[in-house]
């Protein structure tokens, strides 16, 4: 798709502070639970014995930043009974409320927990790249959100040119499975790729 | 509008017809209990300006974050059909290094859900149970005024205004009409009230950092020319989250390359997202950290010897006062000249917990990286001794030779490269003398005569206060339950309702002080009033918002400067506490009067109204005491000696080596990595900061608590010996009291260290479990040696899974 649109997330940047998450909230009104930026920390390392202390090994920490990834290959748009999803112009991903039934398959199937159901509304929401704010010319709200400056959007092509093309750090999926629209920037130090063992996810009760 | 209507449907009517809050009916009951009833909202037919001009459209109005972060973001409302529609933040066209964009943290974003939360305070309300026992009855503004000036006469008349006293907060601490200055102006104008020093933030850096460099620093934009920033105690992308702030300035540091080292018991987001070296340090223990570097570069011939020759006092035998005794240099006690042990690496290891290797090898690194900026922040001083690092860590930043140079740091806090002045209420003097420290409050209301300026209580002004304290004005705070320490003990304190007789607290919301008051007036918010903010100035752009009034008042909250206004016509002093100025409106274009004076280019009133945001660029990268090391004789530090004071004359006078030595030393804490009382409670616990709170404000907020759950972090040692998994809800207890939490079971933690981040609103049950995990049920009231403030991160603890 010519048009793509996609996000980039310099994860050498990101604190894990969240604003990006509650600056989507509040822009889109979301309820409780149902959070379309969501923030991972992942974490890795142990405390080993020297002597008669115990020191640091290998500890690391670092924060992805993740939202709808506006996939090339959707399978919630594969799965979905209803045929509400579909891809826009810009490669944007979009439920129609009017045809979803709140089945929840796209929910079980999205490797990136990107549907939501919205138990006031009956139906599956999502990450729509803030369209309203884009048509008027303001960035997403996530993005204009980041305190650090860690956010970024564009077309995919141009935000691979401008920052590669690194779109599987741990601990997402492998990449080649939905071919997501988002790229992210290593840290200097360290960031796993996908198939890491090194460390876990620290605070899956707030995804 | 009926006195049945669920809460959620009185707000749709108001306010809320475009927004839904879920929760709300749910947690409707108690909160209506507590409000004793709901009516009609006083401003209901009341439409503000912003708001009619918006009608229909969308516009972008001029608000702004406020808390005591100390950020002051800039934040607009997007208004559509008078309704907060969302937030948006800073949205100048310049974003650089040069004038950044104030982008509010989460915290700011969440505003909308802080303004209508279930936990606002709706109406005026008087106790009518036991003092701490939650009832209240609803009564009229005019009752509740009547009430609190008769009560004010009642006291002055019985007990003087020495009894008076007007409480730290830091909930509205902005100078203008908005904020707590027109109470203090006005308690002031009624005779005075007993005074305090210091805050819960910074009590011991503002007792002694006066005492070592006098404080002056560079500023967070001169860390872009760091090779090395070295961080104690320090969390800055947390604690100054958002706007043009530290952690920002940090962020572009590093950027541009400079490496970072972050020395704490905790691996912080600030270490993570620097992406800087760990050093994991025993909490307490920084001064012995400090003494081993210098032992290093002392016998390795690693530090600027003419530097300290010339600049210091006390660094060497030679530079003591003529009247120091013998061996009482900072070098005599590194090398163990004044008491036999020499404060090596391997004597630091033991008690530091850091490899003597590592800190020979930080010590060359600090010593031959050039510039390096070493920086510390006030969590440290927050401790039993906390008076010992803050005059600790400067002398490395002399030592290294980075003291007042590009890139380097004088070792205190990160400077300012200078903010707005807008003048603000002016409070008048005080007429009462006695000034107490801010953390020994519940001392005054059970010993307050027996208080003097000795070393048991430090009070400053007199030389004993004659009085108890009989009545307490509570602005905008939660310090009289939950940040106070040991919160078992005050509240204890504060239930004999004979010692101190009236507690006002005026607020916005039901907290867990609110809950220990006896009278209580609902405020407004940022968005219910118009105010005037001042923010940024850690780097090179300052600016002043012009806070507008967004939404009608809720409920029958009320400004500030109207409730002062009000009470000064009861008590006698109207005229005096006006001076002509009786609006919102007046007092704003007082201050813009006095901000023109000092800048030429501050626009007028109306313009200010109508831009909402001036923003103010500075050079910028200024340099900490350079006048000072260019020419010392000319230009001294604001220090007795006007020198780096590393041996303080002041300090020695008070002539109690033991707890308030001269020079700064390691000192082993009560409840600290050493005391035997770890056989009981093995865990330190600290206190803290946490991304989704500013102190207490904000705890509770739906959308933050969702995004930073509260909970305990836990080494997975720790919690391998107690069976504790990530997520367990965990109690943590000593003999003050036991709280309830969720276990964060984590590397990024020492062994033997817990982390219980502070503020979280206290939930006491039937039992006093404390199922809103506050840290403070389990700090100690102790006030430290010489500045007598708040030890509230040296605690022993023990943990198990609930």
């Amino acid at each position: 798709m010519a048009n793509q649109l996609g996000f980039h997330v310099d994860l050498s940047k990101c604190t894990g502070c969240k604003a990006c998450q509650v600056a989507c909230k509040d822009k889109n009104d979301l309820p409780m639970d149902v959070i379309w930026r969501r923030v991972a920390q992942y974490t890795g390392g142990e405390w080993i014995k020297s002597g008669n202390q115990y020191v640091p090994s290998n500890i690391f920490s670092y924060f992805v930043s993740v939202s709808c990834m506006h996939c090339d290959n959707p399978l919630c748009l594969e799965v979905c009974p209803a045929a509400a999803i579909s891809k826009n112009e810009d490669g944007i991903v979009e439920i129609d409320q009017d045809k979803c039934v709140g089945c929840r398959y796209c929910e079980w199937t999205c490797p990136y927990g990107a549907p939501q159901f919205n138990a006031d509304k009956g139906t599956m929401t999502k990450c729509n790249f803030c369209v309203d704010l884009l048509a008027n010319g303001e960035k997403p709200a996530c993005v204009a959100g980041c305190t650090f400056r860690a956010l970024d959007f564009g077309p995919i092509e141009e935000l691979r040119e401008k920052y590669g093309h690194f779109d599987g750090p741990a601990p997402l999926v492998d990449p080649s499975v939905t071919k997501p629209n988002m790229v992210f920037t290593p840290r200097k130090t360290v960031t796993m790729t996908f198939d890491s063992k090194a460390g876990e996810i620290a605070n899956p009760e707030e995804l | 509008m009926g006195q049945n209507q669920p809460l959620s449907q009185i707000l749709d009517d108001v306010v809320l017809t475009r927004r839904s809050f879920v929760k709300w009916s749910s947690a409707l009951g108690g909160t209506a209990a507590l409000a004793g009833g709901l009516g009609t909202a006083l401003h209901s037919a009341q439409t503000t300006e912003a708001a009619r001009a918006a009608e229909s459209t969308s516009q972008l109005i001029t608000t702004a974050c406020y808390h005591n972060c100390g950020g002051r973001c800039i934040l607009y409302a997007d208004v559509q059909d008078g309704v907060v529609k969302r937030l948006v933040p800073d949205i100048d066209e310049v974003d650089t290094i040069d004038q950044p964009r104030s982008i509010p943290c989460l915290r700011g974003r969440s505003q909308i859900h802080r303004v209508y939360s279930t936990d606002r305070l709706k109406y005026p309300m008087k106790r009518v149970g036991k003092r701490g026992e939650g009832k209240f009855e609803r009564i009229s503004w005019e009752e509740a005024l009547d009430t609190i000036a008769s009560e004010m006469k009642r006291l002055k008349e019985a007990y003087g205004n020495e009894s008076f006293y007007f409480h730290y907060a830091s909930g509205t601490q902005w100078p203008g009409p908005n904020g707590r200055n027109p109470v203090r102006r006005l308690m002031r104008l009624f005779g005075g009230y007993t005074d305090y020093y210091g805050t819960y933030s910074s009590a011991c850096y503002s007792a002694v950092i006066p005492l070592i460099t006098g404080g002056i620093n560079n500023s967070a934009d001169d860390m872009l020319s760091s090779k090395l920033v070295v961080l104690f105690s320090s969390n800055p992308v947390v604690t100054t989250s958002g706007g043009d702030n530290v952690g920002y300035h940090c962020m572009k540091a590093k950027e541009a390359g400079a490496r970072f080292i972050c020395i704490d018991p905790i691996m912080t987001d600030s270490c993570v997202a620097l992406e800087a070296e760990w050093i994991p340090i025993n909490p307490g223990t920084d001064v012995a950290l400090v003494a081993a570097l210098s032992h290093v570069m002392i016998t390795n011939d690693l530090y600027d010897k003419d530097f300290m020759a010339k600049y210091s006092v006390g660094f060497s035998e030679d530079t003591l006062p003529e009247d120091a005794p013998k061996n009482s240099s900072w070098m005599a006690y590194v090398m163990g000249d004044a008491d036999d042990v020499e404060k090596t690496p391997e004597w630091a290891a033991e008690i530091t917990g850091i490899p003597a290797e590592r800190i020979v090898s930080l010590a060359y690194d600090m010593a031959q990286t050039k510039p390096c900026a070493i920086f510390q922040n006030l969590g440290f001083q927050r401790r039993a001794y906390g008076e010992q690092p803050v005059r600790a860590i400067p002398i490395l930043a002399a030592m290294t030779g980075n003291f007042a140079i590009h890139g380097g740091s004088t070792g205190g806090t990160v400077g300012s490269a200078g903010g707005i002045k807008m003048g603000g209420v002016p409070t008048g003097d005080n007429p009462v003398k006695g000034v107490i420290s801010v953390f020994m409050w519940p001392d005054m209301i059970t010993r307050g005569t027996e208080m003097t300026n000795g070393p048991q209580d430090r009070i400053k002004g007199v030389e004993k206060l004659n009085a108890n304290m009989k009545f307490m004005w509570n602005h905008g705070g939660n310090t009289i339950t939950n940040q106070h320490s040991d919160i078992n003990l005050t509240q204890e304190i504060l239930s004999d309702d004979t010692k101190l007789e009236l507690i006002v607290t005026c607020e916005v919301m039901m907290t867990p002080s609110a809950m220990w008051s006896d009278i209580l007036l609902p405020a407004s918010t940022g968005f219910e009033t118009d105010n005037v903010i001042t923010g940024g100035g850690s780097g090179r752009v300052a600016w002043a918002m012009y806070s507008h009034q967004v939404i009608d008042p809720l409920f029958e909250d009320m400004p500030e400067i109207w409730m002062a206004d009000q009470l000064a016509d009861r008590l006698g002093v109207l005229d005096e506490f006006r001076e002509g100025k009786e609006t919102t409106e007046d007092w704003i274009r007082f201050m813009v009067d006095t901000a023109r004076e000092a800048d030429e280019n501050f626009p007028t009133f109306e313009e200010f109204k109508e831009i909402g945001i001036y923003k103010k660029t500075s050079p910028g990268q200024k340099i900490g005491a350079a006048a000072f090391v260019e020419d010392p004789e000319a230009n001294p530090l604001t220090t007795p000696t006007g020198k780096i004071e590393i041996y303080s004359p002041t300090l020695a006078a008070l002539e109690d080596p033991e707890e308030i030595p001269a020079i700064p030393k390691y000192i082993p804490e009560w409840e600290g990595v050493s005391d035997p009382l770890r056989d009981t409670y093995p865990l330190m616990m600290i206190t803290p900061h946490a991304v989704q709170r500013s102190h207490s404000t904000f705890s509770g907020i739906d959308y933050l608590e969702e995004a930073h759950h509260h909970v305990m972090w836990i080494n997975a040692l720790d919690a391998a010996d107690r069976g504790i998994e990530n997520g367990d809800t965990c109690y943590v207890f000593n003999d003050r009291g036991k709280i309830e939490i969720k276990a964060r079971v984590t590397p990024r933690i020492r062994p033997g260290v817990i982390a219980v981040p502070q503020g979280h609103w206290h939930k006491p049950d039937k039992d006093g479990l404390d199922k809103g995990g506050c840290g403070n049920t389990l700090t100690k009231y102790y006030p430290t040696p010489y500045a007598k403030g708040n030890p509230q991160h040296t605690n022993l603890v023990q943990v198990e899974k609930a």
